[in-house]
């Protein structure tokens, strides 16, 4: 791999105001690294969001702090105590990715099934109001439709009235008017008090609603920041060109946010284009096909992400 | 494992004995209300039996009214053991392994849902589906195929016919983790089949050429037919009935102890 990605600092936070944190983590499947040593705390309070495309290791490192999956090494704890531990899900909710629900069972019948294995749930017609299902709760889950089925997910998750909750890609599929009506839903929690962690692979979506951000790729944490510091890195530009400079040198330009090199063929994230070309040029006169785009958000959200796969050499 | 555990110091309200019954309740009532609500389910495991009793026992039923009206008890029990093997392997076994699959299980272990509510509850429907096969064999065989069960008979038919279901159901479990999720429907049918009919359930046992007899003492439905005929005193086996319990716990253990080691191995894997 032979991108590199400046580095953000880590916010240094007192250890004690963590609701979840991880340690060194890494956990494979079979040949496939899904997480390599990845350090992050949850902060009480916030909403932290995990941003990444798919594969990234995003949906493993829910289930590792969901305790339904054991890391290779490393640690991981929860409420300061081993996720595995059952007493921790008495106060954690938790909408994953599920393919099929058993769908002849009504909207109010699973929230009513799951609102009792907590000791202190939220009255159902509560958890009806929060999640928008009032209208839907005499509905089996099969008559739902996509961004009904989510919302009635969303109503199981936070029906035990948990502290802490873990929204695994809960916009996924939906179309724009679900998605703001979701992400209302999801506002109105954290100014409850609540802790989240959201899964997403939309940057817009983790801007509209996170306090901070961390993006993974590959099983690894690859940025760290607040919405806007994320953002002010996306927005940028994207170079190629051809030269016969090193990938160090290119690197080292001021400005320069990730590079690849492919042989002689460059490909560049930037966050402003004239100063890094200015520079460029100087160094190696030689310098050909240069070619300056300016990608819209999610497109250089990619190029953060998901560079380069194919360019193995420098 | 280079994991570290941390002190567990949570402190959470402590789940009241009855607050915990009314999860095992309500996790069985919801269970069973979502199986009636599915017509393909609630025909295939009740009305195929019906069918199946009806064509065998009493439409093809030849003979003299005295043999017709055995081979109509006979069946009661070795039919009835087809049909309550089907609800469990179903509709504790391959239901178990569905919502595995498709990732619903672990929404609900991602909640403080006991297991054992989940289990139980699968294993009260099973078992509510297989009393109600007894019981509408039982009464079709009374109405139209002179069966006469005495009181004690007929009671301990419906509930040999009604424990069938933890063996049965503990095998359905092996068979989904051993055939994983997606492929445990088509393995079950496969299996579900040649091993009625080698238990002596399509024809009696003692029809059967010796090997299949002989075949037939490691299947568990043999010894639940067995143990059915013995209630309605059908039975021409002479091994004892606590040897066919005695097999039918082995059967259960064994079923079991593979679930456990095919769960372990599985964990962590996409499905949990």
């Amino acid at each position: 791999m032979s991108t590199v990605i400046a580095q953000i600092p880590h916010v240094a936070t007192p250890p004690h105001r963590g609701v979840a944190r991880t340690r060194n983590l890494t956990k494979t499947y079979g040949s496939v690294v899904a997480l390599r040593n990845v350090d992050f705390e949850l902060r009480r309070g916030e909403l932290l969001a995990l941003l990444g495309p798919n594969g990234a290791g995003k949906t493993t490192l829910v289930r590792m702090l969901l305790g339904q999956a054991s890391p290779d090494s490393g640690r991981v704890a929860v409420f300061d105590a081993d996720p595995r531990n059952e007493d921790m899900r008495y106060r954690v909710g938790a909408m994953l990715q599920v393919a099929r629900v058993p769908e002849t069972l009504k909207v109010r019948e699973h929230i009513d099934l799951f609102s009792s294995y907590y000791p202190k749930p939220l009255p159902i017609a509560e958890t009806l109001r929060i999640a928008g299902l009032e209208d839907l709760k005499d509905r089996r889950f099969g008559e739902l439709s996509g961004g009904q089925r989510q919302r009635a997910l969303f109503g199981i998750s936070i029906c035990g009235n948990p502290d802490l909750l873990f929204l695994d890609e809960p916009t996924v599929g939906l179309d724009v008017e679900a998605r703001r009506l979701m992400w209302t839903q999801i506002r109105d929690l954290v100014s409850r008090g609540k802790t989240v962690l959201l899964t997403t692979h939309y940057l817009n979506e983790a801007d509209a609603l996170a306090d901070r951000i961390l993006v993974l790729q590959h099983g690894t944490i690859v940025a760290e920041g607040t919405p806007s510091e994320i953002k002010s890195r996306a927005i940028g530009k994207q170079v190629r060109f051809s030269s016969r400079l090193t990938l160090d040198e290119v690197r080292a330009i001021p400005g320069v946010l990730t590079a690849a090199a492919n042989r002689q063929k460059f490909e560049l994230q930037v966050q402003a284009a004239e100063p890094v070309v200015r520079e460029l040029l100087n160094r190696d006169s030689w310098l050909s096909d240069l070619e300056v785009t300016s990608a819209g958000l999610e497109e250089a959200f990619l190029a953060l992400t998901q560079n380069h796969h194919s360019n193995g050499s420098n | 494992m280079a994991s570290t555990t941390f002190p567990a110091n949570i402190s959470v309200p402590q789940r009241s004995f009855w607050s915990l019954v009314e999860v095992f309740v309500k996790e069985a009532k919801y269970e069973i209300l979502k199986n009636v609500r599915i017509p393909i389910y609630a025909i295939s495991s009740i009305v195929f039996p019906l069918m199946f009793y009806v064509l065998f026992a009493l439409v093809l039923g030849r003979g003299n009214p005295v043999t017709r009206s055995q081979t109509a008890t006979y069946t009661l029990a070795t039919l009835g053991t087809f049909g309550v093997m089907g609800v469990s392997l179903f509709g504790f076994g391959v239901s178990i392994a569905m919502e595995r699959g498709q990732g619903w299980l672990q929404v609900k272990r991602a909640s403080p849902m006991p297991l054992a509510a989940y289990f139980t509850a699968k294993l009260v429907s099973a078992m509510a589906f297989s009393g109600v096969i007894a019981i509408l064999l039982a009464t079709i065989g009374y109405a139209f195929g002179n069966v006469r069960l005495a009181p004690l008979q007929a009671a301990g038919l419906v509930g040999v016919l009604i424990a069938a279901s933890i063996p049965f159901g503990s095998m359905g479990l092996a068979l989904g983790y051993i055939a994983r999720p997606n492929s445990a429907p088509p393995v079950v049918n496969l299996i579900y089949f040649p091993m009625s009919f080698c238990s002596g359930l399509w024809i009696p046992i003692f029809l059967l050429p010796h090997v299949f007899q002989q075949v037939a003492r490691v299947l568990p439905p043999f010894h639940i037919s067995q143990l059915a005929l013995r209630a309605i005193g059908m039975s021409r086996d002479t091994a004892s009935i606590g040897s066919h319990v005695q097999a039918l716990v082995g059967f259960t253990f064994l079923f079991l102890g593979i679930a456990v080691v095919l769960y372990r191995r599985d964990e962590g894997q996409l499905y949990g």
